[in-house]
């Protein structure tokens, strides 16, 4: 069992999470005190222990269903054990691949499709669980078509097993019935939404049976440490920004909103206990009254530091147009921190969208508004450093004062256009400050057409900000 | 180990926990239950770990899912004393730990007026080392929550309210109360627990706790309850509610939480609601009743609005 711990931790600090040796002691000994049959029990024990941050739990999840895949009673003694339906008998009759124990194999020639389908809608209908779980996995060994060895990835087999079942008609179907058992024969709007979200909860079950199925054969066919490496995943706030799929932006999305407000607290908290003052005589006098004229506590005058005005020139061409949201984002929903905060968005030419986000407090809708609206195109739509900057300083060079600090987003990748560098120069002279932060990992900078050395030269700093992290430290020591 | 000192880390560094307050994790179940709090299978097996690991527990999550609660209820299942610290900014040593209360010293020392040179010989006034033990015992010192919880003998449920309100610096302060149970006064020596207490923190995340807080702690992460707990802890909650509309009332809950919206209807405020419509003598909801009393759910207009359009209350009719 210490070996498997060992293993099992030593996966999750590979997915990056941070455990510390005392913390897997913690897990070692925390085992000693629940049952090992218990699959749910030891989960929440190892949970407990290793796992201190609910966005890492997604990584610990999967992790654990990797390398305790097989070690549950359910999948271990032959399917009657959890059988209350037709649908396991066929299945315990024959082995599966699951280690050679029953794990839910070959029994699935027993069934037609038709019978299949039938039995799951009527499974999804009473909502009963272990016959969803035992269905799930006949249709894998029916569906999936998984054979050993085969070096493709869970995502394919799920495919080729949910296009099978066709889940939306089964949606369809689901709620048909559901309306037809009404006395009136029809639903409210009400209802039908309420219904829906319910057979959508169903659904999603059947689904995660179906992941959950399809990860235990793979395990038992590529071995534990093969298979949890291949579904190893960036943790939401390592993903990079410029190779995100749909599914991970989606992810960052979702990381970014608490993200924002830590960063609001913990700044505005900043602003409040930065820096001692000088001694405030008037108020250490009035206290010390209390103490009989004694002044025990002494009192201090809190500086109160002025908020920087910030101006954001950001690059929204497709390369780089994710970074730019993110970034927008961030710095819009700690707005408060700063007196005044400008937006421009540019590809070849240049725009003002600080009006996208006033008067709306959604930003996110307001970023939505910035691609559909703002007139940024000049030529072909390709990126101009030069030309944006050159109108950039030419409409707006003026309004930049010493208290202005500039953010400069994009990869400064230029397609071979003049870099007109002496407007950072010349914007650099006026500003506080002048930031350059940079998508790319650093070792691209410079390369191809890539000009972020020569805008660098004129810049306070340039930074690499990759993913979330990076960004929101960036942010931090902004305001 | 010796007996008469129950709490003393032994040489690895395991706090002895003493005898078990629970048998198991269905028994901790069953107990929270009786009291009015339904746990879930991760709940209660850890609240079972704090119990049998002796540490303390750290629960995060949501505002109104119920963090507090469940502090409150192991409180009143195992029949301990509920202390609590409520954490706010600027909340120091003095506030949570302990504090000399030197008004009263002044008044002492100025009582006695007359104090001896430190060694020699006086006329009848104590010496200054006599008046230095004196006005550092026991009696001057005021025990604020974190000593009080483990100087009782009497046993303690110690709850630490919503942490993530510390600054970070404020946090080392909570270190050695949670890993050591012992509280370090230069006056006075060390102060030890005599029987290890339950610990619960609860964190609404409005900032990353330290990892040396994390570490020391279980986690527990609390989310919005699943459908069947939802409609449960309404129908335990909410007295004559009936069935039909608990059920009602969980699968709204549970719709509104799919939608993006800026603030979901925790537990509490499912429970408010519920409460509303059982005072309003509503049996089954339609959209119209739903509309009406949705404020209770929803505190922000554009919530409101995006909810009424999604779940379909406001104007067309059933197709």
């Amino acid at each position: 069992m210490l070996d498997v711990l060992t293993g099992f931790v030593d996966e999750l600090r590979a997915a990056g999470l941070p455990v510390s040796l005392t913390e897997s002691i913690d897990a070692a000994e925390a085992l000693g005190h629940v049952e090992f049959e218990d699959r749910e029990a030891l989960k929440g024990a190892l949970a407990a222990t290793l796992v201190k941050s609910a966005a890492h739990w997604k990584a610990f999840d999967t992790a654990f269903e990797v390398y305790f895949s097989m070690r549950g009673p359910q999948y271990d003694i032959d399917a009657p054990g959890d059988g209350d339906s037709e649908g396991t008998d066929a299945e315990s009759a024959a082995p599966g691949q699951g280690g050679g124990r029953g794990a839910g194999g070959g029994g699935g020639e027993t069934l037609t499709a038709e019978e299949l389908a039938e039995m799951l809608y009527k499974a999804l209908l009473a909502a009963n669980e272990a016959q969803i779980a035992a269905l799930a996995r006949q249709a894998v060994s029916r569906y999936a078509g998984m054979e050993p060895g085969r070096p493709v990835g869970g995502t394919y087999y799920l495919y080729r097993t949910l296009r099978n079942l066709d889940l939306d008609a089964l949606a369809e179907r689901l709620l048909d019935s559901a309306r037809a058992a009404t006395p009136e024969g029809t639903f409210t709007a009400l209802e039908e939404r309420l219904a829906r979200d319910e057979f959508g909860a169903r659904l999603d079950r059947l689904r995660k049976e179906i992941e959950d199925e399809i990860r235990r054969r793979l395990v038992a066919d590529r071995g534990t440490e093969a298979l949890a490496r291949s579904l190893r995943k960036p943790l939401p706030e390592d993903i990079d920004f410029m190779h995100a799929t749909r599914d991970e932006l989606t992810a960052l999305r979702r990381a970014i909103h608490p993200l924002t407000r830590k960063l609001a607290v913990r700044l505005a908290r900043k602003r409040r206990h930065g820096r001692k003052g000088p001694l405030d005589f008037r108020a250490t006098m009035r206290r010390s009254l209390s103490t009989g004229g004694v002044p025990v506590e002494p009192k201090f005058r809190y500086p109160r530091p002025a908020k920087p005005e910030i101006m954001v020139i950001a690059d929204i061409s497709g390369s780089v147009a994710a970074f730019a949201r993110f970034t927008l984002h961030l710095v819009y929903a700690i707005s408060s921190q700063f007196s005044k905060v400008r937006s421009f968005v540019f590809i070849d030419g240049v725009d003002e969208v600080t009006r996208f986000f006033e008067g709306t407090d959604d930003v996110a809708e307001a970023v939505h508004r910035i691609n559909t609206e703002a007139d940024v195109i000049w030529v072909d739509g390709h990126s101009d450093y030069g030309h944006a900057l050159g109108v950039f300083w030419e409409r707006w060079g003026e309004q930049i004062t010493p208290r202005t600090s500039v953010l400069l987003l994009g990869d400064a990748r230029n397609n071979y256009h003049a870099t007109q560098s002496w407007v950072v120069q010349e914007i650099a002279h006026r500003a506080r400050h002048v930031y350059w932060l940079n998508p790319e990992p650093h070792a691209y900078w410079g390369t191809g057409d890539s000009v972020v050395d020569e805008y660098a030269v004129y810049c306070d700093d340039v930074f690499e900000c990759r993913n979330l992290r990076q960004l929101e430290r960036f942010v931090a020591e902004l305001a | 180990m010796t007996d008469d000192r129950g709490g003393v880390p032994d040489p690895l560094g395991f706090p002895d926990p003493g005898p078990p307050r629970f048998g198991s994790v269905a028994e901790v179940r069953g107990a929270l239950a009786q009291a009015g709090y339904l746990a879930d299978e991760s709940m209660a097996g850890v609240v079972h770990l704090a119990d049998r690991l002796g540490k303390p527990v750290l629960v995060e999550g949501p505002a109104g899912t119920g963090k507090t609660e469940l502090a409150k209820s192991v409180a009143r299942v195992t029949g301990s004393r509920l202390i609590r610290l409520q954490c706010y900014e600027g909340l120091d040593e003095s506030k949570a730990l302990y504090e000399w209360n030197y008004k009263k010293q002044l008044l002492r020392i100025q009582a006695q007026r007359v104090v001896g040179p430190d060694d020699g010989p006086d006329d009848g006034g104590p010496t200054w080392r006599e008046l230095e033990e004196d006005i550092f015992s026991e009696e001057f010192l005021l025990t604020r929550p974190l000593l009080e919880a483990i100087r009782v003998d009497e046993p303690v449920v110690l709850l630490v309210d919503e942490v993530d309100r510390l600054e970070l610096e404020t946090e080392a302060l909570l270190l050695e109360v949670l890993s050591e149970f012992q509280v370090s006064i230069p006056e006075l020596g060390t102060v030890r627990a005599k029987r290890i207490p339950l610990v619960f923190l609860t964190s609404n995340n409005t900032r990353e706790l330290s990892e040396a807080l994390k570490r020391r702690c279980l986690y527990l992460h609390l989310d919005y309850p699943s459908l069947d707990r939802e409609r449960q802890i309404v129908l335990t909650r909410v007295p004559g509610i009936s069935e039909e509309l608990a059920d009602q009332v969980a699968r709204i809950v549970r719709s509104l939480r799919t939608l993006e919206l800026k603030k979901y209807p925790s537990v509490s405020e499912t429970l408010d609601w519920a409460r509303t419509l059982v005072v309003l003598g509503i049996e089954s909801i339609d959209a119209e009743q739903a509309r009406d009393t949705l404020h209770v759910l929803l505190k922000y207009r554009t919530d409101l609005d995006r909810a009424a359009k999604e779940l379909a209350l406001v104007g067309d009719d059933p197709a």
